[in-house]
């Protein structure tokens, strides 16, 4: 079973999704084998699963972007509002 | 005292008690939620509506909070599901005509431009550089935020789910209603548009560099 190009990337990709059978697992490893240009998109592939990773762990940083004042005045009338029908 | 006074302060104790946690997780923790909101939802108003909808849950399950782990993480815990719980309606309203060309693995729509018919690259994907020298590198974090926008607004979601999220295919499923195969085409078009993007912002910047 011999693989396209576009064939190996979809298939790389649903290795980060899914177990690739031994027969898949092989197949995509022979083309990749010979191929540059798809050995880069499996690192690119890869990486994108890093950077997404890291790009969703970052909102500690110190790059971290502001709640709005105005949002933040809403959001306390909202609390506030809350607060008085429990008591309600 | 009188009795009657003394109910009035005391109610008033109760009140200051009972609003001073969400007041205060607002303060210590809003911008914390609203960028974890936004990272996902890349909509301020949305980003906004999902804190205070948030906090607001919070505070009707304040007694919930058991004290273990952070409030942190707890807030962040509720924050999460209010946030799959809005991608699931969005993805619903979506049409299905959409779901269905977006997730048909037959369909050519999509990635043709970048396979001649032969299946093979039109463009030989680049060497973008060593990993882990990116992941430090803020301007290629800006360059998937900026592509990360830029995908279609359902690939965009399911791969939020996925990879920002950490649903599993199987949760993913059960929430969005699709099938395995839906789902895997649908990250496969997202990670394939990405790439595509990154290749050119990132050659960009890097070619400007040297």
């Amino acid at each position: 079973m011999k693989l396209s190009c576009k064939e190996v990337s979809f298939r790389v990709s649903e290795s980060l999704d899914r177990n690739l059978t031994l027969r898949e697992r092989l197949a995509v490893k022979i083309h990749l084998i010979m191929c540059k240009a798809c050995q880069q998109m499996a690192q690119q592939m890869k990486l994108l699963r890093s950077t997404a990773l890291r790009y969703s762990s970052t909102a500690d940083t110190h790059d971290q972007k502001e709640l709005p004042e105005e949002a933040r005045q809403r959001i306390l009338k909202a609390l506030h509002r809350e607060n008085d029908h429990h008591h309600e | 005292m009188s009795s009657e006074l003394e109910k009035i302060v005391a109610s008033d104790a109760t009140h200051e008690t009972a609003i001073s946690d969400p007041e205060r997780w607002l303060q210590k923790f809003g911008d914390y939620l609203f960028h974890y909101a936004l990272q996902r939802l890349h909509d301020t108003a949305h980003a906004e509506d999902m804190v205070q909808e948030t906090l607001v849950a919070a505070f009707h399950a304040r007694k919930n909070y058991t004290g273990q782990g952070s409030e942190k993480t707890w807030l962040t815990g509720i924050l999460k599901h209010k946030i799959i719980d809005f991608i699931r309606k969005q993805v619903r309203e979506s049409t299905v005509d959409n779901i269905n060309a977006l997730s048909d693995a037959t369909a050519e729509s999509g990635t043709n431009n970048l396979f001649d018919t032969r299946g093979h690259w039109i463009r030989p994907p680049q060497n973008w550089g060593n990993p882990d020298k990116m992941l430090q590198n803020s301007q290629f974090m800006d360059t998937f935020e900026q592509c990360l926008k830029r995908l279609k607004p359902i690939l965009a979601r399911i791969f939020t789910l996925k990879e920002l999220t950490g649903l599993t295919t199987k949760e993913i499923c059960n929430e969005l209603d699709i099938t395995t195969t839906n789902s895997n085409v649908m990250l496969y078009r997202a990670r394939m548009s990405l790439r595509q993007c990154l290749e050119l912002r990132w050659s960009d910047i890097n070619s400007e560099k040297s």
